[in-house]
């Protein structure tokens, strides 16, 4: 150890220190116990008036909001008291993501396309959440809120021809696959570097805010992420300047390996990060849509009455592999799933609206049956445009573009180059398919 | 806006020019701008209020009000990040970063979304957001207050970077910048914020009263991105040299009565490879020039630009003078600086033959 940097001590009798490491509590083919979760009953949690004082939210920072019960039914002062028809339309969301998930999945496995992402388990956090804002509030997610965009009536072709970055994704294959943009939905590019969108969402809101607008911004950032830099600077900003905006944190304990311990959940709750800013803090059962949709309407209004930011932990399970690119049974238990306390968020929803009457198991079927025929359809039509690496890919040139609002010189002699390539490549002409020119 | 200078923009006695130093200059396109578009807001570290460590922002708060001109947390990332979001908003923001050296934090925010936002998204959003930072050394700054970081972002595809060296140019390229829809990465060379400087550090500061770009017209003017300035005419050789460099170049050259065709760059990207290639083609000769460590340094680049293109037209090796490879020392700031010595040999080295 000698060397001009060591510095350890030597000859007391002070204690050796230990460096702590966290382990989740499960690995590959642990049983699963999940008692120590302290899950408090529906409809227990007090609700504050939306334009309460940041730190009036402290007890449910530490707690979990909750409104659906063991009994399928709607408790407390947080039952958003939703009528049947907003239900049902939030439980034809819900199938809706969860059919385009299996397929897209799916399509990744057969070779049409490099990548893919489920949100499976948390779809919640990303539909109910989007039902209870403005459809004109402007979110800034993470990759993992396609639920946003199915909420917002995005079309379903859109999200597809961009998974296979083909000749009509409109982001022109530039984008990993579902790294989606929609201006017209008052939906943000998706970066795919953790946390940037969570500043930006601030600064966002504080432009709202200069301009006297009523819109608010909300985003979405996993609890691994929170990690970052950036979600410290969007918290301290949002604090600062009382931003109109929402920092949802998807708590989904998975960061792809890591558990939510190397975010620091081992020691108190992502919540209650928010109190030592000064936000407005609430926890949530992530798996509870009615929970959520309730918790973020409270954030939307408070921060539309100029009331202020908040911060909400939904506190859900990543049910699925963090992505198509990594097997989660090499690192965690697969009890976890089943075990899971808070259940799942459809059949939470769809066992809710059977025990209000106003729904039942036939038209559920009839539900799934129809999103998965329409997804199918909609694959088929994105097809026609082609999937990746099958040669139907947008101009050459658009490559250059957008680079720059102009071209300037340097890239127009690299686009010339490019060319150059292609037609030594390719003399007699780029052939059809099977190539990426 | 200084009391001072409201007064001379104000009234300028009978039969004068008005003159400007680079703070004036800079804080006049931005009063300029923020009066002629009401989507562009300044915000940075002390800013507001206090108008600025180096006063540049000083009177606009009071002018242009509180929510348009603000002081921020001490958080880079987060100062460029919320520019990116006001931008996507419709605003044109206009963020200082207090010194060069403190951009990094903001590294992220300006290379991974800043930059890529218009790509991205395929032209859906935009981030055409003016970042102003002092940079450079020669005030006793030490190693974090004098760094010419300026190789990181003209490495960095979808940003612009924008260098002036005179009133006049700092107040019509930072106008060209706010208007510009890209990224626009704006250094101002803090040495020469109150005179020219000629590399000669032992010699009385100049103010820039006496020089002829500082007058500086009053009202809306641009200098575009993208064209480089001719500050001396010559045929011996081509000085290719951005912020204080021009100034200590041409002191040089003037000293040692080399007549060069010193090239004023002005924006590294866009960068003016006509009137480089057209100089150095002429000339046959060519100095690079920059304060910035050498090892990767813009100088790199231009020297390869020169070779690639004016290869056969060259009668001497280009000569690259720059910083040191060092930290920017604070006791042995002019020992790091490139001055006249080091420049002088590089020069007698480009003529020898």
């Amino acid at each position: 150890m000698a060397g001009p940097n060591d510095t350890s001590s030597t000859g007391d009798n002070r204690p050796a220190l230990s460096l702590h490491v966290p382990e989740p509590n499960f690995r590959p083919g642990d049983k699963v116990d999940y008692s120590h979760l302290n899950i408090p009953e529906a409809g227990e949690q007090f609700r504050p008036d939306e334009a309460c004082a940041a730190l009036d939210t402290a007890p449910l920072a530490h707690d979990l909001i909750r409104v659906l019960g063991d009994d399928d039914k709607a408790h407390g002062p947080w039952d958003p008291k939703l009528d049947a028809d907003t239900l049902r339309e939030m439980l034809g969301h819900f199938a809706m993501v969860r059919a385009f998930d299996e397929r897209m999945f799916r399509g990744q496995r057969q070779g049409k396309t490099s990548f893919y992402m489920k949100c499976t388990g948390e779809e919640a956090t990303s539909i109910s959440t989007a039902m209870a804002l403005a459809s004109d509030d402007m979110v800034f997610p993470s990759y993992r809120q396609q639920g946003v965009l199915i909420a917002r009536g995005y079309p379903l072709i859109e999200m597809i021809n961009q998974i296979y970055s083909n000749k009509g994704d409109k982001l022109k294959g530039r984008q990993l696959p579902i790294m989606y943009s929609s201006r017209e939905h008052s939906f943000f590019s998706i970066s795919g570097n953790l946390a940037t969108q969570t500043p930006q969402a601030v600064g966002w809101a504080m432009a709202s805010a200069i301009k006297g607008d009523s819109r608010v911004a909300a985003t979405w950032v996993g609890e691994g992420s929170t990690a970052e830099g950036d979600f410290h600077s969007a918290c301290t900003f949002a604090t600062v300047y009382n931003a109109p905006v929402i920092l949802n944190v998807v708590n989904n304990q998975w960061a792809i390996s890591s558990f939510s311990g190397f975010a620091g959940g081992e020691r108190t709750t992502f919540a209650a990060r928010g109190l030592g800013y000064g936000l407005a803090s609430l926890r949530v059962d992530g798996n509870d849509p009615l929970a959520c949709y309730a918790a973020e309407k409270w954030a939307a209004d408070r921060a539309r009455a100029n009331a202020g930011p908040t911060l909400i932990e939904f506190f859900t399970y990543r049910a699925e592999g963090h992505s198509t690119s990594d097997d989660p049974s090499g690192y965690r238990s697969a009890e976890e799933r089943e075990e899971w306390p808070l259940g799942d968020p459809i059949n939470r929803l769809k066992k809710h609206l059977i025990a209000l009457g106003e729904w039942d198991e036939e038209r559920q079927t009839a539900l799934d049956v129809e999103c998965v025929e329409l997804v199918k359809k909609t694959t088929k039509e994105a097809e026609k445009n082609g999937i990746l690496g099958h040669g139907l890919h947008h101009p050459f040139r658009t490559m250059f573009e957008d680079v720059f609002e102009e071209l300037p010189w340097h890239l127009k002699e690299q686009a010339e180059q490019a060319i150059h390539e292609r037609e030594t490549k390719f003399p007699e002409g780029l052939p059809a398919k099977g190539v990426q020119g | 806006m200084g009391e001072t200078m409201t007064k001379d923009a104000a009234a300028p006695e009978a039969g004068t020019e008005r003159r400007l130093n680079m703070i004036e200059a800079i804080n006049e396109a931005l009063d300029v701008m923020m009066t002629r578009d009401p989507d562009t807001v300044v915000f940075g570290e002390d800013v507001g209020y206090f108008g600025g460590v180096f006063r540049c922002t000083a009177g606009l708060q009071e002018k242009h009000g509180k929510s348009r001109v603000f002081d921020t947390p001490i958080n880079e990332c987060g100062i460029i990040g919320v520019a990116v979001g006001m931008g996507a908003y419709g605003l044109r923001p206009i963020p200082e970063i207090q010194f060069a050296d403190y951009i990094y934090p903001g590294l992220d925010q300006l290379i991974s979304e800043a930059a890529r936002l218009r790509y991205r998204s395929a032209g859906e959003y935009i981030a055409p957001m003016t970042v102003r930072s002092p940079f450079g050394g020669g005030i006793f700054g030490g190693q974090t207050h004098s760094q010419s970081p300026e190789s990181l972002f003209t490495h960095v595809a979808g940003l612009k970077t924008v260098i002036p060296a005179t009133p006049f140019d700092a107040k019509g390229l930072l106008i060209s910048a706010i208007e510009d829809n890209d990224p626009v990465i704006f250094f101002e060379p803090k040495r020469i914020y109150n005179g020219p400087f000629s590399g000669y550090y032992d010699k009385p500061v100049e103010p820039w009263k006496r020089h002829k770009d500082s007058v500086v017209p009053e009202g809306y003017y641009k200098v575009p991105l993208g064209k480089a300035r001719r500050v001396t005419e010559g045929e011996q050789m081509t000085v290719l040299a951005y912020g204080t460099m021009v100034h200590v170049a041409q002191a040089v050259c003037e000293a040692k009565g080399v007549e060069a065709d010193i090239l004023d760059l002005r924006t590294m990207v866009p960068l003016d490879i006509e009137a480089i290639e057209a100089s150095v083609k002429r000339t046959g000769r060519c100095m690079i020039v920059h304060e910035a460590t050498r090892t990767s340094g813009f100088g790199a680049e231009l020297s390869a630009l020169v070779q690639e293109r004016c290869f056969y037209h060259l009668e001497a090796p280009i000569e690259r003078v720059t910083g040191f490879d060092t930290p920017y020392p604070h006791s042995l700031e002019w020992a790091y600086f490139p001055g006249p010595v080091r420049l002088g040999e590089a020069i007698d080295r480009l003529l020898k033959d």
